[in-house]
C-alpha cells in the first residue's frame, strides 16, 4: 500500500491507461479528437465512455484517422477549446506532419503518447522510437516511470501548455505502464479542476469580433522570426515546467524536476535512463550500494526542453556514465538521449567542468525485457572503466541475438 | 438570392489586394461565396493551394473573416475541429454567437489527397459547407495532374508526347461520391453562374448537417487562355455538357440549368492550350471519344433527375 501524499487523495488500483483517461475526465477538455491504436486505444475508449455518460462536458471526435485527429485539434485548440488526445507509435508517425504544425502554430494541446515500437517489422510493444522520432516537433515531451507518474504528469500537462503555448506530450512505456495495473494515488476531481484551471487563449478563430488569420504563408521574411520565436519559447520552457511541478508539489504533496536523481550524492558511476526501466535500474542501484560500488541513476522526466546545462552539470561529477536508450536513431554514432547527454556534456565541458567517461547502451526495442542481470551486467562494465580499462565499443545493443 | 445591385453593397469580406493570377476564377468563388453568407458570421478554413498561398503572405490577409490554413490535405478535419470546438463551447455558454462553417480546398487537396479527411467529416455529419474549387489539376505547383484532370488534357506531369495524348484516364466523379455520403446537400456549379452558386452556397449553409459543391473554376494559367475568358469557359463547360449544374437536396437530384442546345465538346476544349493536341486529325478518334464519354455521363444524369434530353 502506498501512502498517499494528500489528505484527500484517493488510493485505487488501475492501469495506465486507466489514469491517464482519469486524469483527463477530471481535467474536462472541451475537445478530444482521437483514432484508435493499440496501446494507447484504452485511453480513448474510457474517455468516450465518460462522454457517454455525460461525466465530461467533452464533445469527442471519433475520426477517421490520427492525421485528421490531429488536424482536428488543431482545429478545435485554434477555434479557442482546450484540446486533448491520445495515440501511439505508427498514429504518432501519421501525425507527423501535424505535430509540426501544432507547434508552429503555437497550440496548447495536450497528447497521452503510449510508447510503443515503429514499423516494420510491426510489433505492438513498448520502447521509445516514436516519441523520439518527434523529439525535434517542438513539442513538451515528459516521460513517465509508472502510472502514479503519468496520472500526476497529465494533472500538470495543461498548465504547462497553455503558459507556454506549447504543445505538451506526455508518456509513458506501452503495456509495460499502459496496462500493467498499479496502486496510483488519484487526486479529487475539484483540486485537479482548480489545479488545471481555465483555458484563455489570447486570440481564438471563433472570436468572430476580432476576425484574424492563423496558418498564414511566410515567406523568407518572416518564417525565421516565427520559428525563432518557436525556439525561444522552448529554450524558456524550464522555469515554467519546474514551477507548474513547485505548485504541484504544495498542492498535493509529490515532488517532481526536470530529471530524478537516485543515489546521486556521492555516486562515481551511473545510468541515464528513460522510463519504466528506470524502477528495475533503481534495484540494481539498490543492490550495489548494499556492496558498497558508489551507483546512482539519473531518470530523465523532461525530454524536451532537454535539460542540458543542469544534467551537465549533475553528470561532471560522475567517472563514468551509461546512457540507456530505448530507441535508435540508426545514425550509426549512438541513440537520441546518448547524442544529446553527450553534446551536453561537451558544451558543459566548454565552461570548463570535467569530463566523464559516456557509453551508450540501446536496450528493450519492440518490448524485449529488460532485467536485473542486464543493468549489472552493465554496471559491471562501468566498474571497470573507471578502473582503468579500456571502454570498448561505445554504443552497444543489450539482451538482442546478434 | 439578392439583386447584384443589393450584393454590390455587402461588406467585403474577401477583400482585394491578394496575389491571385488576372483572371483566376477562386477569388470569385471565394468573394460570392462568403456574399451568400451573409450577415451570419463564418469561420473559413482552406486546403493549401492557391486560394490560401495568394491571400495570406504574412503579414497581410484577404480575409476579414476568422480564417485557418494549417495543411494540404485536412481542409475538412480542420474544419470539424473547429466546428466541434463551437458545438462544445456553446454547449457550455462559453460563447453566444451563431457561426457558420465553409472549408475550401482545390480539387487536388478534396478529390485527391484530402479524400479521406473530407469523406470522415461529411461521414461525422458535421454541420459545415465544404466547397471545392476544382481547376482539375495541381496548379499551385505548376499544373500536374489530379483525380479531377479530364482525360486528354496536356498537364506536367501526364504531359502530350512521342507516345502520349495527355491524360489517359478520365476524372473521378467526386459530386456523385460525396452525394453516396447521403448527406443533406450536394451541388455542382461552375464559375460564370453567380446565381446558381450563391443560391447553393445559401442552401447549403441553411441544411442541418455537412454540405458539398463542387464548383469548376477555369484556370486561364493551367488551362491555357486568355484570362478575360474565365467566365465564358465556365458556361462553356456546362453547355457543353461536361459540367452539368445540378443538386442533390436529401437525395433526390435535381438540374439546375439546362442549356438551349447541347454544343459539342470540341467548342469548351478549342479554347484551351491544354488540349490543343487533341485537335490534331491523328487524336479525331481519342477526341470523338471523349464526346461519347460525356453523352453518356450526361444522358446517366439526365436519368437520375428525371429530366427529358435536350430536343
Amino acid at each position: 500500500m502506498i501512502k498517499t501524499t494528500y489528505a484527500k487523495g484517493k488510493v485505487v488500483a488501475k492501469t495506465g491507461n486507466e489514469v491517464m483517461a482519469e486524469a483527463m475526465r477530471q481535467i474536462a477538455p472541451d475537445v478530444v479528437a482521437a483514432y484508435p491504436i493499440t496501446p494507447a486505444t484504452e485511453i480513448v475508449q474510457i474517455f468516450s465512455q465518460f462522454v457517454a455518460d455525460g461525466l465530461v462536458p467533452t464533445e469527442f471526435v471519433a475520426v477517421e484517422s490520427e492525421h485528421s485527429a490531429m488536424s482536428a485539434c488543431i482545429g478545435a485548440c485554434a477555434a479557442g477549446a482546450r484540446t486533448m488526445t491520445g495515440t501511439s507509435s505508427q498514429g504518432l508517425a501519421l501525425m507527423w506532419e501535424m505535430l509540426y504544425i501544432a507547434a508552429g502554430l503555437r497550440l496548447p494541446l495536450v497528447m497521452a503518447v503510449i510508447n510503443r515500437a515503429l514499423s516494420a517489422p510491426i510489433n505492438i510493444h513498448g520502447d521509445q522510437s516514436d516519441t523520439m522520432g518527434a523529439r525535434d516537433a517542438g513539442w513538451i515531451q515528459i516521460y513517465s516511470e509508472n502510472s502514479q507518474e503519468a496520472y500526476d504528469n497529465m494533472v500538470q500537462s495543461t498548465r504547462i501548455a497553455e503558459k507556454l503555448q506549447l504543445p505538451t506530450m506526455i508518456t509513458t512505456d506501452g503495456f509495460i505502464i499502459s496496462h500493467c495495473m498499479e496502486v496510483v494515488e488519484i487526486l479529487p476531481d475539484e483540486d485537479v479542476k482548480k489545479f488545471a484551471g481555465e483555458f484563455k487563449p489570447e486570440r481564438y478563430l471563433l472570436d468572430i469580433k476580432r476576425p484574424y488569420t492563423l496558418g498564414a504563408i511566410d515567406l523568407q521574411d518572416y518564417y525565421f522570426e516565427h520559428r525563432f520565436q518557436l525556439a525561444d519559447a522552448m529554450n524558456n520552457a524550464i522555469p515554467v515546467i519546474l514551477e507548474v511541478a513547485q505548485d504541484f508539489y504544495k498542492t498535493f504533496g509529490r515532488k517532481y524536476d526536470l530529471y530524478e536523481k537516485y543515489c546521486m550524492d556521492d555516486a562515481e558511476v551511473a545510468l541515464v535512463i528513460i522510463g519504466s526501466a528506470a524502477g528495475t535500474a533503481k534495484v540494481v542501484v539498490d543492490d550495489l550500494r548494499s556492496k558498497g560500488v558508489k551507483a546512482g541513476l539519473i531518470k530523465i522526466r523532461v525530454f524536451r526542453p532537454f535539460p542540458a546545462k543542469q544534467l551537465a552539470a549533475d553528470l561532471a561529477k560522475l567517472k563514468v556514465v551509461a546512457v540507456m536508450d530505448r530507441a535508435d536513431s540508426c545514425s550509426g554514432a549512438g541513440a537520441p538521449l546518448y547524442t544529446d547527454v553527450t553534446a551536453a556534456l561537451y558544451s558543459n565541458a566548454n565552461a570548463g567542468l570535467p569530463l566523464p567517461k559516456v557509453v551508450d547502451y540501446v536496450y528493450g526495442l519492440g518490448g524485449r525485457d529488460i532485467d536485473l542481470d542486464h543493468f549489472h551486467e552493465v554496471f559491471a562494465r562501468l566498474e571497470k572503466i573507471k578502473a582503468g580499462g579500456p571502454i570498448g565499443p561505445v554504443v552497444e545493443y543489450i539482451n538482442v541475438r546478434k | 438570392m439578392a439583386s447584384l445591385k443589393e450584393l454590390a453593397k455587402r461588406p467585403e469580406s474577401f477583400t482585394g489586394g491578394h496575389r491571385l493570377c488576372t483572371g483566376c476564377g477562386a477569388g470569385t468563388i471565394a468573394r460570392q461565396a462568403l456574399f451568400a453568407a451573409g450577415d451570419k458570421p463564418v469561420v473559413v478554413t482552406s486546403a493549401t493551394g492557391c486560394l490560401e498561398v495568394a491571400s495570406t503572405i504574412f503579414p497581410f490577409s484577404a480575409w476579414n473573416v476568422p480564417f485557418f490554413h494549417s495543411a494540404f490535405e485536412n481542409s475538412a478535419a480542420s474544419c470539424s475541429g473547429i466546428e466541434t470546438a463551437y458545438r462544445s463551447l456553446k454547449k457550455q455558454g462559453k460563447i453566444a454567437d451563431d457561426i457558420r462553417f465553409i472549408a475550401f480546398g482545390g480539387d487536388g487537396g478534396t478529390y485527391d489527397i484530402g479524400l479521406q479527411s473530407l469523406s470522415g467529416a461529411m461521414e461525422r455529419r458535421h454541420k459545415m459547407l465544404y466547397i471545392c474549387y476544382n481547376n482539375e489539376a495541381y496548379m499551385n505547383t505548376g499544373i500536374q495532374r489530379s483525380g479531377a484532370t479530364p482525360r486528354g488534357a496536356h498537364t506536367t506531369t501526364a504531359p502530350t508526347g512521342k507516345v502520349k495524348t495527355g491524360k489517359d484516364q478520365n476524372r473521378k466523379d467526386l459530386t456523385a461520391i460525396m452525394a453516396a455520403h447521403d448527406i443533406p446537400y450536394v451541388g455542382q456549379t461552375a464559375v460564370g453562374y453567380w446565381n446558381d452558386f450563391m443560391t447553393k452556397v445559401q442552401k447549403a449553409l441553411e441544411v442541418d448537417g455537412p454540405s458539398f459543391i463542387n464548383i469548376i473554376q477555369p484556370c486561364r494559367l493551367g488551362w491555357g487562355y486568355k484570362p478575360e475568358d474565365t467566365m465564358v469557359l465556365g458556361r462553356l463547360a456546362v453547355e457543353t455538357c461536361i459540367w452539368p449544374v445540378y443538386e442533390v437536396v436529401n437525395g433526390e437530384y435535381k438540374l439546375n440549368i439546362k442549356p438551349k442546345e447541347k454544343k459539342p465538346v470540341t467548342e469548351f476544349m478549342k479554347h484551351q492550350v491544354r488540349f490543343k493536341h487533341l485537335f490534331k486529325p491523328e487524336n479525331q478518334t481519342l477526341l470523338n471519344e471523349i464526346q461519347v464519354e460525356v453523352d453518356q455521363r450526361w444522358a446517366k444524369l439526365l436519368r437520375l433527375c428525371n429530366e427529358q434530353p435536350i430536343a
